[in-house]
């Protein structure tokens, strides 16, 4: 077995293992195993560090079966640059999420665990699929557990939206799987990834299956006007699935971009890239300034989520390396900092019950250390120099500049925004005087939430002081893919 | 003179019909209240019967016995075995509940269900009109009276009645259009018509409106809109156990007969059927999903939902022949294969676990009646979960490559307006899955009416798991399964 399907069946085999041990009279024993589930799944992923050609394009630790032969669908995997860090950020967030669950969670915790181990082995699978239509089971596999997650231990408007984020998502997705088989058929009876993008594909051809691209993966990014599902799926869903939702499914959408869109029709994409850099733009300054006005806080970070992931998507339409490169380091840092930002509004949460900002203010009092770390989390969400915030932000907007100056211009401006709504939240939350009885009450984080915290706090400082290991590796694939789509795919 | 070949051929249909009869002695003298001895003997029998099937069918030899009128081949020993096997699993999961609403006063849900099997057996290898209807009148007059075994409830005798009204109309309207042919073509059996269609010399205008009764004959049989009004009242007022047996096997051998008659004996005539089929389909899609959302019943919502899933299998038939090229036939109509059978599965799953939480006095009908399935047993709401997800075509599981494989087809056949349908089809399969999530969402979000633990039999437990494993195993695995139906279809369209 190579080390790929090791990083995604592991996690699946502690999660079965997970669900089949039964009942929540053995908590205790489920949170170990799930813990060390988790950890196993992250330790299998850390050789491929050690191992990876940062040299190279091509994909590495290749392995091609055949899966079923009829339809020629492969069990084709490989990683490279562009992939390579999500596998690693997927397994890290897994842990994280476990221990975010260790004590909040009380019923149906083998479910809960399994729910979560499983999701983190089918996005693994995701960003390391090769053959289209296994691209499309992880892809669409990965709503069973996140709608069970939503459904079963969100708040009280959970069951809107557990459908809405199923019924939504799927509503895309299925437009992709026909454009799947579509290429299938034009590529005579090929999944494979690499033939899809030596296939000369006419200009209609092409428009067509941008646009059904467009629809599953613009609807995961979010982009806007698509986005809407997110905040109200973000404030019922369970703090966990909040996180994971932020830190790596909405990646998948966006890396399904640089994946499928621009390398099979790169044509259409350069045609529509006004349109989506567009929409990009729309995202980052209107959907910032609608975060500003937000009186719930996991409202608020879900808004900054869609806004910092238009970033993601303009870097990826300008067609440059900046751009590019700076689209897939925002893709990473925003993993660890929304990730972070939901976790603590968990922590928060967890004590008072409540994500209304006005139940809050004056936190710091009372829990200092716990402050400390939400404001590192909050800087790092503006995109302060020295976190990881700042990386993919300062190059996409670089990039954007080389591009055009007005899209550079009008982008950098949404950065004040962004730090208005965190900083504001920030202030209203934690600084001043005590708000209330229950922020009177509230104890500090114990030493489970401090671990937590601080792997998300090295990880944010790490990525913004010195951002080279993550950018080292996406240079060569970045590079390779940027020289795909600039090659026409017109049929002469 | 009755040569060798011609009993070989039906050895299974033999061992089947004689076991019948004997069981139907044998039980006058059980007395106990469950029928286990009856029971014994009909699994055995049963098991016997797919075993024989399995192997002729891997032996993959192609026989015509008794001159022609009926054929075994690959195909249809493959649906005959998985039909028996349905029969098996649907007796497994039928009888506890069977037992308790005074249905074993008598062998007769056995027996009946044994002569319903064999009515598909001869369904499904006819190889003559009248031998396929023969086939038919036996399963549905065995179904009529399973529907009424419990003759003191209003509600299944009324359904008895409507399904045996509604079904002999369609019997007639298959008899009227064979009758058609073979006024056109001078013969029954099912080579001499598909041979007299293929000169071209006989009046197309006898022929398709023989072939517009057929269409409608068998649409009424796989139900499919507009001839699908018998499935909602017919579900839900049989007796749980029952509507398994209608919903389940039969749906096999409705393929098999489609199947025979369609392609084997009119393939020339493609044009004019697949247009029929998919006006059916556009229709079946778009009636079955919207009127399933709108159900509190659960045997009501599956019976809608049987009726859009029907629809998906028609797609996959009408994409066999493109501009009078049969090049993709063997694709599409295995495509229809692979997901009839393993529609058969996953509906064998979702009643098993109704027939499952229906107690003495009490059916488990309603929806609202799985809630908080999850916290009473993780394990039966998670084999309803995984058959209601498959039906809605999610991967990783079985009923995923079911549509991936006719949208396939669809796609394949290069025709632009068979594109728009397979949108059509998918966006439809959106609002199908509302509905599956629905009972998801009851079972694993709502909080439970009755904390009474789910107590179920050995044999209900063991076959329970195996079958939703099996909807898991297919969807990681579902190779093996395509290429048995590719390789079976392949074979009855070479000869």
């Amino acid at each position: 077995m190579g080390l790929l399907s090791l990083s995604i069946w592991t996690p699946i085999a502690f999660g079965i293992v997970l669900l089949a041990l039964g009942r929540d009279d053995q908590a205790k024993t489920v949170r170990w195993v799930a813990l060390i589930g988790a950890l196993v799944s992250l330790l299998v992923t850390l050789p491929l560090y050690g191992q990876f050609n940062n040299q190279s394009a091509a994909m590495q630790f290749v392995e091609n079966a055949p899966w079923i032969e009829r339809f020629n669908i492969n069990y084709h995997l490989g990683l490279d640059g562009i992939s390579f860090w999500f596998v690693l950020l997927t397994a890290f967030i897994n842990v994280i999420v476990v221990i975010a669950g260790w004590e909040v969670i009380t019923s149906r915790v083998n479910q809960y665990m399994g729910a979560f181990l499983i999701l983190s082995g089918l996005m693994i699978g995701v960003f390391c699929a090769l053959d289209g239509m296994l691209f499309y089971v992880f892809f669409e596999a990965t709503l069973i557990p996140m709608y069970l997650i939503i459904g079963i231990w969100g708040g009280p408007n959970k069951i809107y939206a557990a459908f809405k984020f199923f019924l939504y998502t799927l509503a895309g997705s299925l437009l992709l799987l026909v454009a799947l088989i579509y290429l299938y058929t034009q590529s005579g009876g090929s999944f494979d990834l690499a033939v899809w993008y030596s296939l000369p594909l006419s200009s209609n051809v092409q428009t067509f299956i941008f646009f059904a691209f467009f629809a599953a993966f613009a609807v995961k990014v979010p982009m806007w006007p698509v986005h809407t599902w997110l905040p109200d799926v973000h404030v019922e869903a369970p703090t966990g699935g909040s996180a994971v939702l932020a830190a790596i499914m909405l990646k998948l959408g966006a890396y399904g971009f640089l994946r499928f869109s621009l390398p099979i029709a790169p044509d259409a994409a350069h045609e529509w890239a006004h349109f989506m850099i567009g929409l990009s733009l729309v995202a980052v300054v209107y959907v910032g300034l609608v975060a500003m006005v937000q009186q719930d806080m996991k409202k608020l970070v879900a808004y900054s989520s869609v806004a910092h992931m238009g970033f993601v998507t303009l870097g990826f339409f300008i067609f440059n390396d900046l751009g590019v490169s700076g689209g897939i380091v925002q893709m990473i840092a925003h993993g660890f900092v929304s990730g972070a930002m939901f976790l603590s509004i968990g922590v928060l949460y967890d004590r008072v019950h409540s994500r209304a900002i006005a139940d809050y203010g004056g936190v710091v009092n009372t829990m200092p250390k716990f402050a400390a770390f939400a404001l590192l989390f909050s800087m790092a969400n503006c995109g302060l120099p020295g976190t990881a915030g700042f990386v993919g932000e300062w190059m996409v907007i670089l990039g954007a500049v080389k591009f055009n100056f007005w899209i550079g211009f009008t982008a950098a401006s949404a950065l004040i925004f962004g730090a208005a709504y965190t900083l504001w939240m920030f202030k209203r939350v934690y600084l001043g005087a005590i708000g209330n009885d229950h922020v009177r009450d509230l104890t500090d984080i114990n030493a489970r939430e401090f671990l937590m915290m601080a792997l998300l706090a090295a990880a944010v400082l790490y990525m913004g002081i010195y951002p080279k290991p993550f950018t080292d590796v996406m240079d060569a694939s970045v590079a390779q893919l940027l020289k795909q789509i600039a090659v026409s795919k017109l049929p002469l | 003179m009755i040569d060798k070949i011609s009993l070989i051929a039906v050895y299974p249909e033999i061992i089947l019909f004689a076991m019948t009869c004997l069981i139907a002695l044998f039980d006058l003298g059980v007395k106990t209240t469950l029928r286990g001895a009856t029971y014994a003997l009909t699994m055995m029998t049963l098991a016997v019967v797919a075993i024989l099937e399995a192997m002729y069918a891997s032996g993959g030899q192609t026989t015509y016995a008794f001159g022609n009128m009926v054929v075994s081949d690959s195909m249809g020993n493959w649906l005959k075995c998985f039909a028996t096997v349905a029969v098996m699993v649907t007796l497994v999961y039928g009888r506890p509940y069977a037992g308790q609403r005074d249905m074993l006063r008598g062998g007769e849900l056995f027996t009946l269900s044994l002569f319903a099997l064999l009515g598909m057996f001869v369904m499904i290898s006819g190889n003559n009109f009248l031998v396929i209807y023969m086939g038919l009148e036996l399963l549905t007059l065995s179904s009529y009276a399973l529907v009424a075994l419990r003759r003191d409830h209003v509600v299944a005798t009324e359904a008895a009645i409507k399904y045996f009204v509604l079904g002999a109309l369609a019997s007639g309207f298959l008899l009227y259009g064979m009758s058609m042919l073979y006024g056109a073509t001078g013969s029954l059996d099912i080579t001499s018509v598909f041979k007299a269609i293929a000169t071209g010399h006989v009046t197309h205008q006898v022929l398709v409106f023989g072939v517009v009764f057929i269409v409608a004959g068998l649409a009424f049989k796989l139900g499919v809109v507009p001839f699908h009004m018998w499935i909602p009242d017919v579900y839900q007022g049989a007796p749980t156990a029952v509507t398994l047996m209608i919903g389940g096997a039969p749906k096999l051998a409705a393929f098999g007969m489609t199947m025979r008659l369609l392609v084997e004996g009119m393939l020339p005539l493609a044009i004019d059927w697949q247009q029929m089929l998919m006006v059916l389909a556009i229709g079946s899609l778009l009636l079955g999903n919207l009127a399933a959302v709108m159900q509190t019943n659960v045997k009501r919502m599956l019976a809608f939902s049987t009726i859009s899933q029907m629809g998906f299998v028609l797609l996959g038939l009408i994409a066999g022949v493109v501009n009078g090229n049969t090049l993709s036939a063997a694709n599409a109509y295995s495509s229809s294969m692979f997901y009839v059978i393993t529609y058969v599965l996953t509906t064998l799953a979702s009643f098993g676990v109704i027939l499952l939480l229906s107690r003495e006095g009490f059916e488990s009908e309603e929806i609202a009646d799985f809630a908080g399935l999850n916290q009473r047993s993780p394990l039966y709401a998670g084999i309803m979960a995984v058959s209601m997800f498959s039906l809605a075509g999610i991967p990783p599981l079985a009923g995923f490559y079911a549509k991936l494989a006719v949208l396939q087809a669809l796609v394949a056949s290069g025709n632009p307006a068979y594109l728009y349908l397979a949108v059509f089809a998918v966006m439809m399969s959106l609002i199908g899955a509302f509905y599956y999530l629905r009972v998801i969402k009851v079972m694993y979000f709502d909080a439970p009416i009755t904390a009474s633990n789910v107590v179920a039999g050995a044999d209900v437990r063991v076959v329970l798991c195996l079958n939703g494993a099996l909807i898991i195993v297919l969807g990681l695995l579902p190779a093996g399964l395509m290429a048995l139906c590719a390789q079976a279809v392949l074979q009855m369209l070479g000869t």
